[in-house]
């Protein structure tokens, strides 16, 4: 069974409806790389899921139970964690205290403990008692996503990581994903970057106008079809 | 084709009745008893304060609990003229205002230093201020307080008119003057009101309330703006005190520098009737009345109801009674908000 | 020398407003929350102290540790039914609703406790005092001050070294992120509430310790609190201090020439402060 499943997921801000009927699933263990032009509602499908965003109570399911009327705290404690568009780190928090709040609430069972993280991103151990925005983006980002892993989830959720970061310090964050994955997690990975998605994820969807509009493992998916899906049929 | 409007249907029935209102307002005492004039006159005042505090804090955002240094000053320089300086009491109501006016410049000098909610508390201090530095003006009683002298009170201009006009004696003919001078100053301050939301500082206002830097990144002096919207109220509300006590002919620091008459019940009373809005006001008065009439006799419990009440208001209907109606019914007798209108090409001569 | 003497009763009498301060403080520097009712509850706490002392015979400390959780209680249960509800971008609900509870609060009080002064007797302790060679000075006030240290410097340690503390920072910097973390902003502004709470019930002990109250002083202890948080700087404690300190000579100077003035010279040293350094004395560089 999927770990984590939307079912004909719809959303709106007010007035605006911004998702159209969104079916997803992520299994245990899987990588999953949603992709798709900025406001195609990739951004709500992540506020949705982590109930940022609470208008779905029955459209969004963990396991079989139904989460989508829960607040965001109560999701985390069930396992998701997110590592939200533009990192937004704690400003009156070190370095240490952004990764120890992610691990506060829920600990979870797992490898992540602030010793792990450090091993992971050695640079963070050296600056952890500067404020969190003082790091460079690339450093905060590791913040925002070891902070992610310090509740040990079971699904990471990662929201736009490589944007605005320059390609080396992208390479080195995504050469952390192995290490992730190789716990056990599930993780989503919301990319703008279509190469960088497809050689990290085991599935794509693509999304365009809060539909999805591709499907496919990511060693089948052909260019021209995400082309289709990221554009429009008549691109 | 288009234009924008605010008129609505409603609004143009409500601006006739409104006139009508007036017409009656002002030949009431004609027949009217002595206390229903007495009556109209708390109305009317407590009224003209709700509009000013509904004018700088629900439509200016400038959350003021210092509204009764406007009050107390008013009356206090009223007091100055006709004790000190020898004036009639109706002319010296002008001091009041002028008084008002002087004391709200270094108060909004202040105030607007301190950030968001501070300025309420601001607002208060400088208002204790007032008090305790008037409470130091032995001339005018000090602590204790003083009375317009008889000789003063006994010749004010026109009252020997109305006595004979009304064939009433003295005192009554000094309340139908007061009552007229409300009337007077609520038609013009909420005449004002209308006008000011409907013009282009109206709009500036809203935008400074909803957000600061937006509106000045668009062009808007909200500095400017604020400043000229708080110096009119408090001008507007010193001419208010000044009134009330020329009707009240007896003052004290405490009396007049009171935050629970001049402040909490005005807050009660926008708050209640609605905030935002025009007609909130008018609707809270009346229920403010009604339950001043019904329940003042129980004292503290009464107060203790009332802030209990506003507290539920906020909780459970954040804008009013007249939110409540205007959500039901769509009725709305002020309208400021534009609307785009329109126009058929064809049906144009 | 009598100057001497004057000038520490000030700073002595400015532990007593840093303590009505730091509540404040503590809640406007998590959620931006400006409790006009403040005065009123440090009065309702005193009441709630004298009352435990009356009915249960205790010396009045021992009746404050009793009213803490209580007042703890009250001040989580006002922030999570009343104020959470009210909490937003616009200050002016919150605004209201605490001036309303002041305005139901004080007159409450007036009901069941009536208008006639009160005061927490602690017996010998009222008059003593300690020769501190140049000066001499009452033992309670410098219990006050004292105690006003004691709890700001705790609050910083909670603050600042503890997992609450980190909770109440992330909280305030970014709310929506901090449910991401797991934490409930709204419960987590329901225990900063509390907290100010039990710092009230300290305020109020020496509240009433050191002087006579009634349902009526509330609002005058609001407008001390606030005006050592202004001068002190936006959410700096120990600037708190220094303005309680500046406030608590500024009154003691003033009622030493004219015992009048005493109320308007604490008035008038904040409005000089606001003068001439608006940000307060020590403000907070991030904000």
């Amino acid at each position: 069974m999927a770990f984590l499943s939307t079912h004909g997921l719809t959303a709106q801000y007010g007035q605006f409806k911004a998702l159209f009927g969104v079916d997803l699933h992520v299994n245990p263990g899987e990588c999953v790389a949603i992709i798709g032009a900025n406001g195609a509602g990739k951004t709500t499908l992540m506020r949705s899921i982590t109930g940022v965003l609470r208008n779905a109570p029955e459209m969004i399911r963990l396991g079989d139970t139904p989460i989508g009327a829960l607040p965001a705290d109560q999701i985390l404690k069930r396992g998701i964690a997110m590592v939200p568009e533009g990192r937004k780190l704690f400003p009156s928090l070190s370095v240490e205290e952004n990764l120890l709040i992610g691990g506060q609430v829920r600990k979870g069972s797992g490898r992540w403990s602030l010793d792990e993280i450090y091993g992971l991103f050695p640079i963070l151990k050296e600056r952890r008692h500067s404020p969190g925005t003082a790091l460079s983006g690339g450093q905060q980002q590791m913040v925002a996503i070891g902070r992610a892993l310090m509740s040990n989830p079971e699904l990471l959720l990662c929201d736009e990581i490589s944007l605005g970061l320059a390609p080396v310090v992208i390479r080195d964050i995504y050469a952390a994903l192995p290490a992730i994955r190789a716990t056990g997690a599930a993780v989503i990975v919301v990319e703008q970057d279509i190469t960088r998605a497809l050689s990290v994820a085991d599935r794509v969807y693509c999304m365009m106008e809060g539909r999805v509009t591709l499907t496919a493992p990511a060693k089948e998916v052909t260019r021209e079809a995400i082309h289709a899906a990221y554009f429009g049929a008549a691109a | 084709m288009h234009q924008v409007t605010t008129r609505t249907r409603a609004s143009t029935i409500a601006g006739i009745a409104a006139l009508a209102l007036i017409a009656v307002g002002l030949i009431l005492p004609a027949f009217a008893p002595r206390s229903l004039i007495q009556d109209l006159f708390f109305i009317l005042t407590m009224l003209t304060l709700a509009q000013l505090w509904n004018l700088i804090a629900g439509f200016g955002g400038m959350v003021s609990v210092g509204q009764q240094a406007f009050v107390g000053i008013g009356a206090y320089a009223m007091f100055a003229g006709v004790i000190l300086m020898g004036w009639d009491p109706v002319p010296a109501i002008l001091l009041g205002g002028l008084a008002a006016f002087l004391l709200a410049i270094p108060m909004a000098f202040f105030a607007f230093r301190l950030a968001g909610a501070y300025f309420a508390i601001g607002t208060w201090v400088i208002a204790e201020v007032t008090r305790l530095v008037i409470a130091q003006w032995k001339t005018l009683g000090g602590g204790t307080g003083t009375s317009l002298p008889r000789e003063a009170t006994s010749d004010i201009i026109g009252v020997e008119t109305i006595a004979n006009l009304f064939g009433l004696r003295d005192a009554a003919a000094r309340d139908v003057l007061a009552y007229w001078l409300a009337l007077g100053l609520a038609v013009a301050t909420m005449a004002a009101i209308y006008a000011l939301l409907r013009s282009r500082t109206g709009l500036a206002l809203a935008a400074v309330r909803d957000n600061d830097n937006a509106a000045r990144s668009v062009g808007v002096d909200a500095r400017r703006v604020k400043w000229i919207v708080f110096l009119a109220a408090a001008t507007m509300t010193g001419l208010v005190g000044a009134l009330i006590y020329v009707q009240t002919a007896r003052i004290s620091p405490d009396a007049a520098f009171s935050v629970t008459n001049w402040t909490a019940y005005v807050i009660f009373i926008a708050v209640i009737g609605g905030i935002g809005r025009l007609e909130g006001p008018i609707l809270g008065v009346l229920v403010f009345w009604g339950l001043q009439t019904a329940f003042a006799d129980y004292g503290s419990w009464y107060l203790l109801a009332l802030g209990v009440l506003a507290i539920a208001t906020m909780l459970f209907a954040p804008r009013g009674l007249w939110g409540l109606i205007h959500d039901r019914t769509g009725l709305s007798l002020f309208p400021v908000q534009r609307r785009l209108i329109l126009i058929d090409e064809r049906s144009k001569p | 020398m009598i100057w001497l003497d004057v000038l520490v009763q000030g700073i002595l009498l400015g532990g007593l407003y840093a303590l009505f301060a730091a509540g404040l403080s503590l809640v406007f520097g998590i959620m931006r929350l400006v409790n006009l009712a403040h005065g009123d509850l440090i009065v309702f706490a005193a009441f709630a102290i004298l009352l435990i002392t009356a009915t249960l015979g205790l010396n009045p400390f021992l009746a404050a540790l009793l009213a803490a959780p209580l007042m703890f209680a009250v001040g989580w249960a006002l922030q999570r039914f009343v104020l959470n509800r009210v909490l937003g971008k616009d200050i002016l609900p919150p605004l209201l609703v605490t001036f309303g509870l002041s305005v139901a609060l004080q007159n409450g009080m007036l009901e069941v406790f009536s208008a006639d002064s009160q005061r927490l007797s602690v017996g010998a302790l009222e008059s003593a005092s300690i020769n501190l060679g140049i000066v001499t000075v009452g033992t309670l006030p410098l219990l006050t001050f004292a105690s006003a240290v004691a709890a700001i410097f705790l609050l910083n340690r909670i603050f600042y070294t503890t997992a609450l503390g980190r909770a109440f920072r992330a909280v305030s910097d970014d709310p929506t992120t901090a449910s991401l973390m797991g934490l409930n902003p709204k419960s987590v502004f329901a225990i900063a509430t509390g907290l100010a709470m039990v710092i009230v019930t300290l305020a109020a002990l020496y509240l009433g310790m050191r002087a006579n109250f009634d349902p009526s002083i509330g609002p005058a202890r609001l407008l001390y609190a606030f005006q050592a948080v202004i001068i002190g700087g936006l959410g700096s404690l120990w600037g708190t201090l220094a303005g309680g300190a500046i406030i608590g000579v500024a009154q003691t100077f003033g009622a030493q020439i004219n015992p009048e003035w005493q109320i308007l010279a604490g008035h008038i040293a904040f409005l000089v402060v606001l003068l001439i350094r608006p940000r307060g004395l020590f403000p907070r560089a991030v904000d």
